[in-house]
């Protein structure tokens, strides 16, 4: 009951919808619809356990007064007033009007849009640092990878007059031919990789998704 | 420590100073490169171009703020295009902060397209976009495989409603609206491995003609499916807006932020050289 | 620069304290980055649980048993066989108990099954066959050199492609030792593998720096704003935080020196 039964229904569910693909009879197509419809449900639900881990260790942060818990009031106080203003301050629970409240969409464009974006422009500065200290012409593999690099950053450059013209050919070249060629090669390892562990998780020889007892 | 050490331990925040300093100047002084546009984003313009009124195409906003600068600019200029051909646009999101974003754009949108305005010598006139007639946002949904499954064969079974909670079914854009069987094209803008996902179960199931807009970082990824044909277009990165912009003539901020890229790739070019003089230098002085 | 009304000025200009707290960083982890961090991280799971919420559990489940009564568990509505999706969901939470998070292997099970099922065939179509179709594509030899070396279309670069994707899948496999003939094209494997990752960091720099691109022009518009519309005491506004960003670390950097010189002594 506890791993049997989850193991016999991941068969079952899995097997199911091989087969669907292959016999897309407009009975298979109706489970097929129902389950689909059935998923998206149970996954919301699945989601909610992040939100609510986050809390309990914002709370327990405060309640034990670790180190730098004064932020985990922020954190908290942010969740909050995020949700107090997308349920349009209490008013519309069951309606999606939260969705226009006004220090709704501020607070995302004013305060998410600006925090992410900026967070990720700092790895403009750590890729220039990296590029500096690693990109080192060691051995003829590492020169190989430098010149692609250059050639694919130089390719917009119109300082370098004839030189840039080429350059621009020869980005194209190299990104639709051995770029190409090496890309392709990764992702048919990636699907046959991915094939190869559904079934692993189909038949039952992978189960790390159980849990343990 | 000689010369040639030095030119290879620099602290690395000489190098952030000096990296923010040339984009600040490039910033601040006007003037412009030259875009010369390629095959993979021509292919998306020209797709978009010679689709006629009304048709539809379906816009994917599959990325978060952190990939904004480059995608954004794609989905203004591709949307804006759209709009005035007069095509009509299905928006759906399938990352976690990409409804804000979706509603900004369409925000946005419905601004510029009340202003008359020249793209490319041909002149249109301003109008009011409207919610269910040119357009509709579907909203977001968890799970971007299933949804794309799902949506392959009803757009109501994950979304019964809109973004704004308005029933598909009372939207008249959606009416005779199934799936993507209706939907000229799907133009899919993804920081991540929802591309992969519209090429494998959206492009790969339903057989719907599929274009990718991409971040940098998977700009070099993707073109197998180009030359498969399981893609008709590619558009990487912040180049790729760019391209798009000058091919719509709507110069925007990826036009003006391929000028500070520029220095910026030089003086990481340099930076790479003075590393690497550094090193082969002091590999001879060790070997001497 | 178009004109801006005061209120969002002061948002924008919020944004722009935001966007500079966050850049303090590159100098070293301080108070106002930390501030910002977590300030996003609750505004990020806020919004998560609204859109969740609004676009998820009320479209998908609310609104299709709504015609039912909550003191019957909406048995009695139109469509009560959303119910089970809703059990299965509930389900989920017990992962948090030891003694019941058993029962959360069964929804998780549902989901594994059809995720994996519906994998199967289509990575397998799309990822590997056709794939490997457009590898095996016939090479053009009458026009093997097409319009020049740099043809991505002559048979050249057909031929490139197929030994290269042969040789860069052949880098991965091991069950085969890679010597003689088989090291060259491991060789050859990881030579394109090479142009490939070399490719892919030339984007990557380019990616990243527009991102910053984006910031600066985000900062730019926002101290034009600041310049031009100084009857509004925007321009205040703006020397205002900067002062007090710049003094604040100031302040920071100098009760760390003096600590640091304290424990020294």
């Amino acid at each position: 009951m506890k791993r049997q039964l989850p193991l016999v229904l991941v068969f079952v569910f899995g097997i199911f919808m091989i087969i669907q693909y292959f016999v897309p009879h407009e009975s298979s197509e109706w489970i097929y619809e129902f389950f689909l419809d059935w998923i998206y449900i149970i996954g919301i639900f699945a989601l909610a356990l992040g939100i609510w881990s986050l809390i309990r260790v914002s709370y327990d942060k405060i309640k034990y007064r670790r180190p730098n818990w004064q932020y985990a009031v922020i954190t908290l106080a942010g969740l909050f007033f995020m949700i107090w203003y997308g349920f349009d301050y209490g008013r519309h629970f069951f309606s999606a009007e939260g969705l226009r409240n006004y220090m709704f969409v501020s607070f995302f464009e004013y305060i998410l849009i600006p925090i992410q974006a900026t967070m990720f422009s700092l790895l403009a500065f750590f890729i220039a640092s990296a590029a500096y200290r690693a990109f080192r012409a060691r051995s003829a593999l590492a020169t190989l990878l430098l010149l692609a690099a250059l050639i694919i950053m130089l390719r917009f450059n119109p300082y370098l007059g004839s030189v840039g013209n080429y350059m621009e050919e020869m980005a194209i070249w190299l990104l639709n031919v051995p770029n190409l060629a090496a890309k392709r090669a990764i992702i048919i390892g990636v699907g046959l990789g991915i094939v190869a562990t559904s079934l692993k998780v189909i038949l039952g020889i992978e189960r790390a998704y159980l849990g343990r007892d | 420590m000689n010369i040639f050490d030095r030119m290879m331990s620099l602290d690395r925040r000489w190098v952030f100073l000096i990296l923010a300093l040339v984009c600040v100047i490039t910033y601040v002084w006007p003037f412009s490169i030259p875009i010369r546009t390629t095959h993979e984003v021509e292919s998306i313009y020209n797709y978009v171009d010679t689709l006629k009124e009304n048709d539809i195409i379906f816009l994917g906003i599959d990325y978060d703020p952190n990939a904004l600068a480059e995608l954004h600019p794609m989905a203004y200029a591709i949307a804006e295009h759209a709009f005035r051909k007069k095509l009509r646009i299905i928006f759906v999101t399938l990352s976690q902060n990409g409804p804000g974003m979706a509603d900004q754009a369409i925000r946005d949108l419905t601004d510029s397209l009340r202003q008359d305005k020249v793209y490319n010598g041909v002149e249109y006139k301003g109008r009011d976009l409207v919610n269910g007639v040119d357009y509709v946002f579907l909203g977001y949904k968890p799970y971007p495989g299933l949804v794309i499954l799902g949506m392959g064969q009803n757009f109501r079974i994950p979304f019964p409603t809109d973004y704004y909670g308005t029933p598909l079914d009372s939207l008249p854009l959606m009416k005779g609206v199934l799936n993507y069987d209706q939907v000229k094209c799907v133009i899919d803008l993804a920081a991540g491995n929802v591309a992969d996902m519209w090429v494998v179960y959206g492009a790969g199931r339903y057989n719907v003609p599929l274009a990718l807009g991409m971040t940098g970082v998977m700009g070099a990824d993707y073109y197998p499916y180009l030359n498969s044909g399981q893609v008709f277009g590619l558009m990487g990165g912040l180049l790729g807006a760019a391209q798009y912009e000058k091919l719509s003539d709507n110069s925007g901020p990826a036009i003006d932020g391929m000028r500070i890229q520029l220095y910026a790739h030089i003086i990481i070019i340099l930076f790479i050289l003075m590393g690497n003089i550094g090193f082969l230098m002091s590999r001879r002085e060790k070997r001497v | 620069m178009e004109a801006m009304s005061m209120g969002t000025f002061i948002w924008t200009t919020l944004g722009a304290f935001l966007t500079l707290c966050i850049f303090s960083f590159l100098y070293q982890d301080n108070p106002f980055y930390k501030l910002a961090e977590h300030l996003v991280v609750g505004v990020s799971a806020g919004y998560f649980v609204i859109i969740l919420w609004h676009n998820g559990l009320q479209p998908n489940l609310f609104d299709r048993l709504n015609d039912g009564n909550w003191y019957l568990l909406w048995l009695d509505s139109s469509k009560p066989w959303y119910m089970i999706p809703a059990i299965l969901g509930v389900m989920m939470w017990t992962r948090f108990s030891r003694k019941w998070s058993w029962i959360s292997r069964w929804p998780i099970a549902l989901y594994m099954g059809i995720a994996t099922g519906v994998a199967v065939p289509l990575e397998m179509k799309n990822r590997v066959n056709v794939q490997l179709y457009s590898t095996m594509k016939d090479i053009e030899w009458g026009s093997f050199l097409g319009n020049g070396l740099l043809d991505g279309g002559s048979g050249l670069a057909e031929l490139i492609i197929f030994l290269g994707t042969v040789s860069a899948l052949f880098y991965f496999f091991f069950s085969k030792e890679h010597t003689g003939v088989f090291k060259g094209v491991a060789r050859f494997g990881i030579w394109i593998l090479m142009i490939g990752f070399g490719a892919s960091f030339g984007y990557t720099v380019m990616g990243r720096i527009s991102l910053f691109v984006q910031r600066i022009q985000y900062l730019g518009d926002w101290t034009k704003v600041a310049w031009d519309d100084v009857s509004s005491g925007a321009f205040i506004v703006f020397w205002f935080i900067v002062i007090t960003i710049f003094g604040i670390l100031a302040f920071y950097e100098i009760i760390r020196f003096v600590n640091k010189r304290g424990t020294q002594a």
